[in-house]
């Protein structure tokens, strides 16, 4: 019936049609509450009861954080007051939760050192820093040799300040930054020998790996603080902290490794052909072509575990060494702060510097991401 | 030759362009892949300037012969020798031959996260080290000569397919080299961009230049080549200069290849 209809003849439409406006409808602010809280009963419930749950928790946590909290004065206010944060109890240890016990009169050395960290990683985040792959090469190469090196001291008559005396945030730095700065090229290497062609590499690597994914980082931990220094001669003594450092950074190239080679095994074989047939060698090959595209691909993954790895310094504090969440934990232990407000306030103080520095690192990730995409790959 | 049967002719008349020496020169080669014999007993040789067009059906071995001549895929027997280089697994050899073989790809395989122009010095800067400056004024000539001079500072992902082939002829035209190998070249693009590609590739072949096509554009293959081999289940079955080949095919296997896909 429907094929009466159609002209016998083929047509053809002379002219564009012109655009219309989209019905009023789609757009605008009641169309968007509609479309998106209210398009169904169930959703309508799940709002509604969303809201609920906003409004029982949002003022509460404001309230105690900063409303009615305590934000000057000593000691004593915050026990007059003892319902809200304390947030004194930070000012007060302020220097130590940032340095440790790091001798007070030596403490520009620190200062030195996180200053020259955060000025470098300002100047990495802009694009248009002129000479920014000399300062790239400085902050990876040179900043942490010398980091070390003016914090420890006995140099140029420099004190020698034992790593024992190292703590709090500088020390949490110390740790996390030596890990990511460590595992990345380390889980790289780890990567591409776990594809290697030669067996011995691949069987190396991937004992490696199992090995280091396989146990704990307590336990690696341990194992560094306690069981490694009865291999050595009793007379040969270790650091504690660069124990700590190496085992932190070799469980993290493991978790490195298996992320870098989620790229690699997302690159075409034919990027390697393409690369083989213009007579790149192997090593430029990775370097030029498929290392840059694979470590783009899992960018969040790595980001990921850095995050993971800078949380997870929280736990040298089970071997004795006080980073920040540790130093915190002791001083609420001091006496003169026994207020029942203090543990919370030091707990969420330690929660909103972690969280400051996982946040800017996830959203520098999604910086990078966007500026590395180049339009669809085929 | 004749040792397996098959239908071969006297080679090709000699054109002009094409000088005595041999520049390919494959002897009785065989490949596996595991227990499966691709390649058997291949006899070649590839004068210098010659076009050579390989066809056959899919699964012949076509490709996987032309990308034994770059060492992209290992023969395990007989001797394959381009360019007075001995083929084997000499690293030095391999990269020494991959130097003078310019190969393209059926889908490309430009490096996406490179713009036109750094896809077209990557190897002049690092495998030949050539200043960057000239390296691109060299690649800006190449991609002149395929015609996208202007797409130079674009990504591969924002140009067309026929556009991405020809970065991808200009991509190997860079390194200078004495053979080109083609793979496909044209199978990935949509029918109207096939001609852009095949016009440059006609054009390179005019110049003189030495090539090696696996493609199923038969008139091309009329048009340029001096010789078209027909492959079946890993052997070469039938070669011929391209006016018999085509008019008068002698085994039954090319017969009805060419039956089946001049039918349409």
């Amino acid at each position: 019936m429907a094929a009466n209809a159609l002209p016998r003849s083929g047509t053809v439409h002379a002219g564009d049609l012109p655009d219309k406006p989209a019905p009023i409808a789609t757009e605008g602010p009641i169309a968007w509450l509609r479309d998106n809280l209210f398009s169904s009963i169930g959703n309508t419930v799940l709002t509604l009861l969303g809201l609920a749950l906003v409004l029982l928790v949002v003022p509460p946590v404001i309230g105690w954080s900063i409303t009615s909290a305590n934000w000057t004065g000593g000691a004593e206010a915050c026990r007059a007051n003892p319902t809200a944060a304390c947030w004194p109890f930070i000012t007060a240890r302020w220097e130590q939760f940032v340095y440790g016990f790091y001798p007070s009169g030596q403490r520009w050395r620190a200062n030195i050192v996180l200053w020259t960290l955060l000025a470098g990683i300002v100047l990495l985040a802009f694009e248009r820093t002129p000479g920014r792959r000399w300062i790239a090469a400085f902050m990876l190469l040179v900043f942490p040799i010398a980091s070390f090196v003016l914090l420890y001291g006995g140099f140029f008559g420099l004190r020698v300040v034992d790593t024992a005396r190292w703590g709090g945030f500088m020390l949490t730095l110390v740790i996390a930054l030596s890990g990511i700065v460590a595992s990345l090229p380390l889980g790289i290497v780890l990567a591409l020998g776990r594809r290697s062609e030669m067996p011995v590499v691949r069987l190396a690597c991937t004992l490696f790996i199992e090995f280091w994914r396989g146990i704990p980082l307590v336990a690696v931990l341990f194992m560094a603080s306690v069981m490694f220094p009865l291999f050595l001669p009793p007379d040969v003594s270790f650091d504690q902290l660069l124990r700590a450092v190496i085992g932190v950074a070799l469980f993290a190239s493991a978790y490195m490794a298996e992320v870098v080679r989620g790229g690699l095994q997302a690159i075409p074989k034919g990027q390697y052909e393409g690369a083989m047939a213009l007579g790149l060698p192997y090593w430029r090959m990775m370097r030029l072509i498929v290392l840059p595209q694979a470590l783009k691909i899992v960018i969040p993954g790595i980001v990921n575990t850095f995050i993971g790895l800078f949380k997870d310094t929280t736990l040298v504090l089970i071997i004795g060494l006080l980073d920040l969440l540790g130093i915190v934990q002791s001083s609420i232990n001091d006496p003169n702060w026994s207020i029942q407000s203090v543990p919370y306030t030091g707990y969420a103080f330690v929660a909103l510097v972690f969280w400051v520095c996982c946040y800017a690192m996830a959203r520098y990730s999604r910086y990078i991401e966007a500026k590395l995409h180049t339009g669809h790959a085929r | 030759m004749n040792d397996h049967g098959t239908a071969v002719t006297p080679a090709a008349p000699v054109d002009l362009a094409v000088s005595d020496e041999v520049v390919i020169r494959i002897v009785d080669m065989d490949k596996w892949y595991g227990q499966f014999h691709v390649l058997k007993s291949i006899d070649l040789q590839v004068r210098r300037g010659e076009r050579i067009v390989v066809c056959g059906p899919s699964g012949s071995g076509k490709s996987t012969l032309i990308r034994c001549i770059n060492r992209l895929e290992e023969h395990q027997s007989g001797s394959i020798n381009v360019d007075g280089i001995e083929l084997t697994s000499d690293l030095k050899n391999i990269d020494a031959i991959r130097r003078e073989v310019g190969m393209v790809f059926q889908h490309f395989n430009l490096f996406p996260h490179l713009t036109v122009l750094e896809n077209c010095t990557l190897a002049p800067i690092w495998v030949k080290k050539m200043p960057k400056k000239e390296a691109e004024e060299v690649a800006m000539q190449y991609l002149e000569r395929v015609r996208i001079p202007e797409q130079a500072n674009k990504f591969p992902g924002q140009l067309s397919g026929g556009q991405q082939q020809r970065v991808a002829i200009a991509r190997s035209l860079c390194m200078n080299p004495k053979i080109m190998l083609f793979d496909e070249p044209t199978s990935a693009l949509d029918p109207e961009m096939i001609k852009e590609v095949l016009d440059v590739m006609i054009e390179l072949a005019h110049e003189g230049m030495t090539m090696v096509c696996v493609t199923h554009e038969m008139g091309f293959a009329k048009t340029v080549a001096n010789r078209v081999i027909f492959m079946d289940e890993g052997q070469i079955i039938e070669e011929n200069a391209p006016e018999p080949f085509f008019n008068n095919p002698q085994s039954e296997r090319t017969q009805l290849f060419l039956s089946q896909i001049l039918a349409h």
